[in-house]
């Protein structure tokens, strides 16, 4: 994605609907299909605090921002950071409307508690690539919050993980570019999936419909 | 499946309809008379002249709520539609389809044959429950040239040849639906469908039950990303929900008539619910369809085992079971659309 066609964006969270299921990401993203539940509400509702675009505060040697807009030409992703903390540094660079410089440390709000999947890690280095494409600076750490255990975990921005994001964010290109909706492959995890009406994972394990008709219209 | 949510039905043409926050509040004379949150409900239907603030409008757009306006008879009137939700591939696919009669013939026997193959067993049940007061020869001979027209249904070659066919069966079914009707029979009959205006007490509450029926189907098509104006059996005219149309083939007799018949079979519904005008046109009086309306929610939220899913799901939520399916049929999930075949 070495072009600069924005409008070919992807939305930079899609990476955690794309780890939970492929299927999942492109009936939101190709498909357009969205259900609220429990835990969407939530996720929004956290959000609430992070979302403030025009409060920028300033603590020391910290600059906080909140809701930031980033974009990688490179990944061809947009989203947006929910809050990024801009640490005085000489090794930084400078930032708008500010004498001295810089280096940011995205932070993820999540509800909940650490997951087992890196989904979440995977989102942050997204974030990091993002931050360093726009500001020409090296990201080396991040940190989620969780709102469960109101605490924020340190993730290291590792190199094997930005590999995984680009080949993540290439295959979503792929799909995305041949209106392509991967068939169900269906786990556990359909259970807590919001789009389970959607989807109808049990689906693809059904007969056919020719035969459902065959049969019933022997009986 | 999801859950069925409630609808809410305004029957008085002189209240307003504003937002409060997450609740609709139903005003009369600017005092609140009623006031319902909103994530219970699936749909709101408002009879007679009703107004309704845009604010109330877009949180119904916004959350998925069919609010629908109707004439005091159920006559459709409007919808408040939101931004159709993107789904622009979806509907690419369906429009190529509806543009390709050979396409659309695949989708419309299936249609077909879920309606008739359900009126069949209409029929069959009607000579199981009540073998001593029909006529169980004529029944069972409707029931064998009903299969017979099943087969012909099968083999279609065309929409044209299908729409005779369809014809056909419904003449085999209009035959004995008289029949059906055992009690209050002096005040109840059908000799045949007519609706505009209906002529009889029967054919003014099909006509109601059509109605109500077509805006569910509409809704749950608009709620997959279907568009609903769109159909493959019914022909494109402008303002007519054509693919709804077609998606309530197969729920006509099993859920409308067979709703109907009970009304009057149960005596849930009597001579005095009906007003004779001048010219023997027949309307249901205010009273006779709140009755109608509070049984059909009733109706909505009894359970049933779909054939296809082999899941128990409430028949409110069956035309949003075959929306889903119709859509993941067009999207190539599934080699064919199953119809509701019932039992």
């Amino acid at each position: 994605m070495q072009d600069n066609n924005e409008d070919e964006y992807l939305m930079l969270s899609g990476i955690q609907h794309f780890i939970f299921c492929k299927r999942q990401w492109a009936l939101i993203h190709i498909e357009q299909q969205w259900e609220e539940n429990v835990r969407t509400v939530e996720g929004q509702h956290i959000h609430i605090k992070a979302d403030q675009p025009l409060i920028r505060e300033k603590r020391q040697n910290k600059l906080i921002v909140r809701a930031l807009p980033i974009k990688s030409t490179e990944l061809g992703a947009t989203g947006i950071c929910d809050v990024v903390e801009f640490i005085q540094n000489d090794k930084g660079v400078s930032v708008f409307n500010s004498k001295e410089k810089y280096l940011p440390i995205p932070i993820e709000y999540k509800r909940g508690k650490p997951k087992k999947d890196d989904s979440d890690v995977l989102q942050l280095t997204a974030q990091a690539i993002c931050l360093e494409e726009m500001l020409l600076c090296a990201v080396d750490t991040g940190y989620i919050f969780y709102n469960e255990i109101k605490h924020r975990v340190e993730v290291p921005i590792s190199e094997e993980n930005r590999i995984r994001v680009r080949k993540m964010f290439k295959e979503m290109h792929h799909f995305f570019n041949n209106n392509y909706t991967p068939k169900v492959r269906t786990g556990t995890f359909c259970k807590s999936c919001s789009l389970q009406h959607i989807c109808m994972p049990t689906l693809m394990t059904k007969q056919s419909v020719s035969s459902y008709i065959e049969r019933v219209l022997k009986e | 499946m999801r859950k069925l949510l409630n609808s809410l039905f305004i029957t008085s043409p002189d209240v307003y309809l504003t937002l409060n926050g997450e609740n609709i509040v139903v005003k009369k004379e600017e005092s609140d008379i009623g006031r319902v949150p909103l994530h219970n409900l699936e749909s709101i239907y408002a009879f007679g002249y009703s107004g309704a603030s845009p604010a109330l409008m877009g949180a119904c757009a916004e959350r998925n709520i069919s609010l629908v306006f109707l004439t005091k008879n159920g006559r459709f009137l409007a919808k408040v539609i939101g931004e159709s939700r993107g789904n622009v591939i979806l509907r690419k696919a369906q429009y190529r389809i509806s543009d390709s009669d050979s396409l659309s013939l695949l989708i419309a026997k299936h249609f077909i044959i879920g309606k008739v193959y359900n009126n069949k067993w209409i029929l069959e049940r009607m000579t199981r429950d009540y073998p001593l007061r029909i006529d169980l020869s004529m029944f069972k001979e409707v029931s064998r040239e009903l299969s017979k027209n099943l087969i012909e249904i099968k083999n279609a070659t065309d929409l044209e040849l299908l729409r005779g066919y369809e014809g056909q069966a419904a003449i085999l079914y209009n035959k004995v639906f008289d029949q059906m009707i055992l009690q209050q029979k002096e005040d109840f009959f059908f000799k045949g469908r007519n609706r505009r205006p209906p002529m009889d007490n029967v054919n003014a509450m099909l006509s109601f039950a059509y109605t109500l029926l077509a805006n569910d189907t509409a809704a749950a098509l608009e709620a997959v990303g279907l568009d609903a104006y769109v159909g493959f059996l019914h022909r494109d005219r402008p303002g007519r929900v054509s693919l709804a149309l077609d998606l309530m083939e197969e729920l006509r007799g099993v859920f409308a008539d067979r709703f109907v018949i009970s009304l009057i079979n149960k005596k849930i519904v009597n001579k005095n619910d009906f007003f004779v005008k001048e010219n023997g046109a027949v309307i249901m009086i205010d009273e006779a369809r709140k009755k109608f309306l509070k049984a059909w929610q009733d109706k909505k939220q009894e359970k049933i085992k779909h054939p296809f899913l082999g899941e128990k799901i409430s028949w409110g939520l069956v035309p949003y079971a075959q929306a889903i399916l119709l859509a993941r049929h067009i999207r190539g999930d599934l080699d064919g659309y199953p119809p509701f075949l019932w039992k």
